[in-house]
């Protein structure tokens, strides 16, 4: 993935208009755990959305695997913070919703339905409802949906942040196993500064609004890691004071934006 | 007959069932007991205002009264073939049959106007958002003719259908038309984006996302749609019936107003009510059928 002066302005060009995001330049390697940190609202979503292709961006261009990004691929498979099971569907159907889409057979949705569960550790609910589950088995059904179209890139939108602590945890190792095992990148999006060191190969910080790179951090600690180290507790010092100016930054905005 | 008025003493209290009932079952009769005393209640104050004398009976008559006769007011329903010269009073079916077919005659107007309306209003819907262009060619006459009345069709269905199943079926599907196809275009706009998204990040063409995502996202709220509007379909094929258009409940209202039958009236709203209830009932029926995955939120009211 590589993405050079990308920019977005939402509802360009009338009175409402904003830019969200200002000059991205990031590539991505195969292979590679990106994790964007940022405040809440300073365009990290926006920019996984654009790569996703789910929305155009309004300036610079954005290639995956050398061809621009004209629309959604099953290539790029995206993962939402909310629930995005579909409720009329079991969860079998729901993971092999991107084949049925191609019209495989049933036999062969059946199939990769199971091994991508079976990656995930839910082999046993393919017949399962996801009103059934809990919020961290549908995560985890969400993700092996996104498995089963082999996609190339894993783009997670916060996709534990409506989770517990302790689930969250757990789901961060089950993501690391999983992406070991798939090859994907991953593009992760947090605000979460432990979730950001648990997991990344590298920490992308987010200015507040318009959205720009501040900084881009290396973590080269093996893993798994262990959260108390003396290196994860510095790394969580400096992200904390990358992010603090950003976050100061976008209060003080808003307290401005707020009439009275 | 005086003892009629303690026709609320008679109705069933919700008593605990007999031990050894699944509690499905148990719930069933108790709602069932409930139903059974709220409208007990009501009839109960009726005949009390008619003990005391408040309630004249030729005007208002209680429920012992209008119910007393059945095969009495059965008589007036032989409406089957009024309209047509030369057929007297007495031929045609039985009273009982009579009952059955004006029933039949007008639930039959009603499911059928309820199932026009509700195909073509969805599939009108749909396609105004499916394609650009219909919306700004057809959306602004749909709104604009939608908050006319019902009634002001009435001469319009006479005028192209005449008399018989038709026009009354048309007013039903009038009546409805509009605000299903508004109320369905709205429902599009509010299904969630993230599963429209994830359908296009798994290749899902614009009509794999209508016919996959969309459609049954919306069917929920749809089939809720379709309830309410059940009652404005009775309501709207009394009005059609009574005005002219063929026989039905609404021309046994009409005959009743003109011959000054206050219990007939009464008897055939009745009719009516229970018929209007059993519809809803078997629609809520079918919504659970089809819409098993929609979990039930009555119950975290209750807990208020």
């Amino acid at each position: 993935m590589v993405c050079r002066n990308v920019g977005k302005t939402w509802a360009e060009g009338t009175a409402r208009a904003h830019e969200a995001l200002r000059d991205i330049d990031l590539d991505i390697a195969p292979g590679e755990f990106v994790v964007l940190l940022g405040p809440s609202g300073c365009g990290k979503s926006t920019l996984l959305y654009l790569i996703a292709g789910l929305e155009r961006q309004t300036a610079g261009s954005i290639f995956a695997f050398r061809d621009p990004v004209e629309g959604p691929s099953p290539d790029r498979s995206l993962i939402f913070q909310e629930t995005s099971l579909f409720p009329w569907l079991t969860v079998w159907q729901n993971v092999s919703f991107g084949l049925s889409i191609r019209g495989a057979p049933e036999a062969e949705r059946r199939a990769v339905a199971r091994e991508a569960l079976q990656r995930v550790g839910l082999a046993e609910a393919m017949e399962k409802r996801p009103d059934e589950l809990s919020g961290g088995m549908r995560q985890r059904v969400a993700v092996a949906r996104a498995l089963a179209m082999r996609p190339k890139v894993l783009l997670m939108d916060e996709p534990f942040a409506a989770l517990d602590v302790q689930t969250r945890a757990k789901m961060q190792d089950f993501l690391l196993d999983v992406w070991r095992d798939s090859g994907a990148s991953v593009l992760f999006v947090t605000h979460h500064i432990d979730e950001a060191v648990a997991l990344a190969d590298r920490v992308v910080v987010f200015t507040a609004r318009p959205g720009r790179i501040k900084s881009i951090i290396p973590i080269d600690l093996p893993r798994p890691r262990d959260p108390f180290s003396p290196e994860a507790e510095a790394l969580r010092r400096q992200l904390t004071e990358e992010l603090r100016s950003e976050v100061d930054r976008a209060f003080a905005e808003q307290e401005a934006l707020t009439p009275g | 007959m005086n003892t009629d008025v303690a026709g609320t003493a008679v109705v069933p209290r919700p008593a605990p069932a007999p031990s050894g009932l699944s509690p499905a079952t148990r719930q069933a009769l108790a709602r069932f007991g409930w139903a059974v005393l709220s409208v007990g209640l009501f009839a109960g104050i009726w005949e009390v205002l008619w003990a005391l004398g408040w309630a004249d009976e030729k005007l208002l008559p209680p429920p012992h009264i209008f119910l007393g006769n059945i095969p009495d007011q059965a008589r007036f329903f032989n409406t089957a073939t009024r309209w047509q010269i030369g057929v007297d009073a007495n031929s045609g079916p039985s009273p009982y049959e009579a009952v059955f077919i004006t029933i039949g005659a007008t639930g039959m107007r009603v499911f059928v106007g309820l199932l026009i309306a509700a195909v073509l209003s969805v599939s009108i819907g749909v396609l105004i958002r499916y394609v650009g262009i219909l919306e700004k060619l057809v959306l602004p006459t749909i709104t604009l003719l939608s908050p006319v009345s019902p009634i002001a069709w009435l001469p319009v269905a006479i005028f192209i259908f005449g008399i018989g199943n038709a026009p009354a079926i048309f007013m039903v599907v009038v009546a409805l038309f509009f605000h299903m196809v508004l109320s369905t275009i709205s429902q599009i706009d509010n299904v969630n984006r993230n599963f429209i998204n994830v359908a296009r990040t798994m290749g899902a063409s614009k009509r794999q996302v209508y016919a996959r995502v969309i459609i049954p996202a919306i069917l929920p709220q749809l089939l809720i749609v379709l309830r309410l509007n059940l009652f404005g379909a009775w309501m709207v094929v009394l009005v059609a019936e009574s005005t002219g258009v063929g026989f039905g409940l609404g021309q046994v209202i009409m005959m009743a107003r003109n011959t000054f039958n206050p219990s007939l009236v009464f008897f055939t709203i009745a009719l009516i009510g229970l018929l209007g209830f059993l519809s809803d009932w078997l629609l809520r029926f079918v919504q659970k059928r089809v819409l098993y995955w929609v979990p039930e939120t009555a119950g975290v009211l209750r807990g208020l």
